[in-house]
């Protein structure tokens, strides 16, 4: 029984994971960036909440329709006045400039807030858990997988259904040739990076909650969310789920033998993948040969 | 080394004038000397001046070398790894277990060298599938499974680490000075080596693959080959300078041998100085030993300036101090591309190579 019991933990361990990487997912689909800072983005995310639930003395859940739009903002200042810029320079740049953008945030926040670990406060749901059988699950770890179902069919219906989704995916497609037909490209790329960014803080506030964070988390987030989509497949959202929760399982699994080794079957694994289908589980071609770089091989 | 060629040869049409191709330069010639100058007086350091001048020389030199080699990388072939201090780590404890063997630790560098070389090839078989932030993320990924690895490895003190054994012979007086000479050696080597092996046709390889690989590939560059060079090549470098800081520090841990503070200061020294010449990252790592004397006291905020400057320089002047400043005098010092002058009008000298260069140190345009 404890292996299944594992094996669900796992699962909703990886809907977190999800969550962290759907934003990474969603920029590197729509603008060919991969945002190093993500992970440190979320981490900002975790400590805004904080600030905001203490001044306000309130749960953290009821700071986010407060930090949320916040975050939206924030994603969509830093589209136009770096990301959209170093685009200009090539695709090197844009790693370089994320890059920067991380060491400066993890600092900033050193300098801020010091480097205690911190935590959030759920209130009653962070600790309530029901039983099913002999297995306990957490409404804190359920509500994170929900939320992170929640998000993705929503990104997945806005995309599809919404004349915004047409215009991100012909841009996704063929940048030019959207330009050609008269969508505005920047106001789409500064919404899907103010999304990305609201997702990412969404996931900051659910680790927080679950456990600490410190300034320097960031860097182990956006490993988690990396390999995440490398797993689940370049440009497929629900295949980051997939990835988050072979992930979850895997950590979780391997942590019930001895927990030492937790990360490391995680990161192996992910080696694992890139060695054997290096695309990804459940990725489409053309995003595929995008991240290997055109690069022919010989 | 002068390799002036004349092309357009006495036989061609009278239309066509001859120019005159060259790489090197008085300038190249001049710069040359005064560099052996400049090693032959950091070699005598030790008798003259003693321990007081050489630490702060040798974090000058390690960041000359780490700067070079990761040049090599981003810069020429557009790899941005942010996970080279996987290969300083691997370094560091090849160091330790080749001198717990009974290897001399100062001829262990070399050794510690080869390891890291010879690790990082399964591994590139990986990382180098990726490219731009996936492969970068992939080889972070890579130096965090070497770390847990380290970590909970107990033959190598696991988190506690381990102490660099094979020293104890030596006085702290000559320990340090070989120390340095060894870190004198390598910042050499690493940046004569990869000025000689750019110079080749795998610089001009290296930058058509890292500006356009597919472009590359069309035009019969293998690809795939020369990554896996400049790849091998910098894995190979980052051991032998993890191999010297171990040491330095004369104590090897998972965290600080592993730390992504190293692929930082790279990055930085990098970029400041100008990527893809070979005088950028000596300008680099210049200006990241006077930052750091200067602003390491303010902790965090020095690496909020660093990170700051970074995205700024990325952003307004992607040719870093260097490649401004050979844009604004016209220098090469160490050319890697090649100069096409205007035929000499009748009467005239050829004009003393005012003349833009055929290929100039690419921009990091990628």
């Amino acid at each position: 029984m404890t292996w299944v019991n594992a094996v669900i933990q796992g699962m909703l361990l990886g809907g977190l994971y999800a969550l962290i990487a759907c934003g990474l997912s969603l920029t590197f689909g729509v603008m060919r960036i991969v945002n190093l800072a993500h992970g440190d983005l979320a981490v900002c995310g975790a400590y805004l909440a904080l600030v905001l639930s203490t001044f306000f003395g309130v749960p953290v859940w009821a700071t986010l329709p407060l930090l949320l739009p916040a975050a939206f903002v924030a994603g969509m200042a830093l589209q136009v006045l770096l990301f959209g810029r170093a685009l200009r320079h090539g695709v090197l740049a844009p790693v370089l400039v994320t890059f920067g953008l991380s060491v400066m945030i993890e600092n900033l926040l050193q300098v801020a807030a010091t480097s205690d670990p911190r935590g959030l406060n759920g209130g009653a749901l962070a600790l309530a858990s029901f039983h099913l059988g002999s297995i306990t699950v957490s409404w804190l770890f359920l509500a994170a997988f929900l939320t992170a179902c929640a998000v993705l069919s929503g990104l997945q219906l806005l995309l599809s259904r919404t004349s915004w989704g047409r215009k991100v995916r012909a841009t996704s497609d063929d940048l030019d040739t959207a330009r050609l037909v008269g969508i505005k490209v920047r106001p789409v790329f500064a919404t899907v990076a103010g999304i990305a960014v609201a997702t990412a803080a969404l996931a900051g506030v659910f680790i927080g909650t679950i456990g600490t964070f410190d300034p320097l988390t960031g860097t182990n987030i956006l490993i988690f969310a990396f390999e995440a989509v490398v797993i689940g497949g370049i440009g497929s959202l629900w295949g980051t789920l997939v990835g988050g929760v072979i992930m979850g399982v895997t950590q979780v699994v391997v942590g019930e033998a001895n927990q030492a080794y937790a990360v490391l079957a995680v990161n192996l694994l992910f080696l694992a993948v890139l060695t054997v289908r290096p695309g990804g589980l459940f990725t489409s071609r053309q995003a595929a040969g995008e991240v290997q770089g055109q690069g022919a091989p010989g | 080394m002068t390799r002036d060629t004349a092309i357009g040869s006495r036989d061609a049409e009278p239309s066509v004038t001859p120019v005159e191709v060259s790489r090197w330069s008085r300038t190249a010639s001049a710069f040359t000397g005064a560099c052996v100058v400049a090693v032959l007086i950091l070699a005598v350091v030790p008798y003259v001046a003693g321990g007081p001048a050489e630490q702060p020389l040798i974090t000058l030199l390690t960041f000359i070398a780490m700067a070079s080699l990761w040049n090599l990388l981003a810069g020429f072939s557009g790899l941005t790894s942010f996970g080279q201090q996987a290969y300083i780590g691997v370094g560091a404890y090849g160091l330790y277990l080749v001198a717990a063997h009974g290897v001399n630790p100062f001829a262990g560098i070399l050794l510690a060298a080869f390891v890291a070389a010879v690790v990082s090839l399964p591994v590139s078989a990986l990382v180098l599938r990726l490219s731009g932030g996936y492969f970068a993320v992939a080889t972070l990924v890579v130096a965090t499974t070497f770390q847990i690895i380290a970590t909970l490895s107990p033959s190598v003190g696991g988190t506690t680490g381990v102490s660099v054994p094979g020293l104890a012979g030596y006085g702290d007086v000559l320990r340090e000075a070989l120390t340095y000479w060894a870190t004198l050696i390598v910042a050499v080597a690493s940046v004569a080596g990869v000025y000689l092996l750019v110079r080749r046709t795998f610089g001009l390889d290296a930058r058509a693959v890292g500006s356009d690989p597919v472009g590359a590939a069309s035009s019969g560059v293998r690809v795939g080959r020369i990554r896996l060079l400049a790849y091998l090549a910098a894995a190979g470098g980052a051991g032998a300078v993890g191999a010297l800081i171990a040491l330095q520090t004369l104590y090897i841990e998972p965290t600080s041998a592993f730390s992504i503070q190293y692929s930082v200061d790279m990055l930085f020294m990098v970029l400041i100085g100008g990527m893809g010449t070979i005088e950028g990252p000596i300008v680099g790592a210049l200006v990241l030993f006077a930052l750091q004397e200067t602003l390491s006291a303010y902790g965090a905020w020095y690496l909020v300036i660093v990170g700051g400057l970074a995205v700024v320089t990325t952003l307004v002047a992607p040719r870093g101090l260097w490649g401004w400043a050979s844009e604004r005098l016209g220098w090469s010092l160490l050319p890697v591309g090649y100069r096409v002058r205007p035929p000499a009008p009748p009467g005239r000298p050829a004009s003393p190579g005012r003349a833009a260069p055929l290929a100039p140190p690419d921009p990091p345009r990628t």
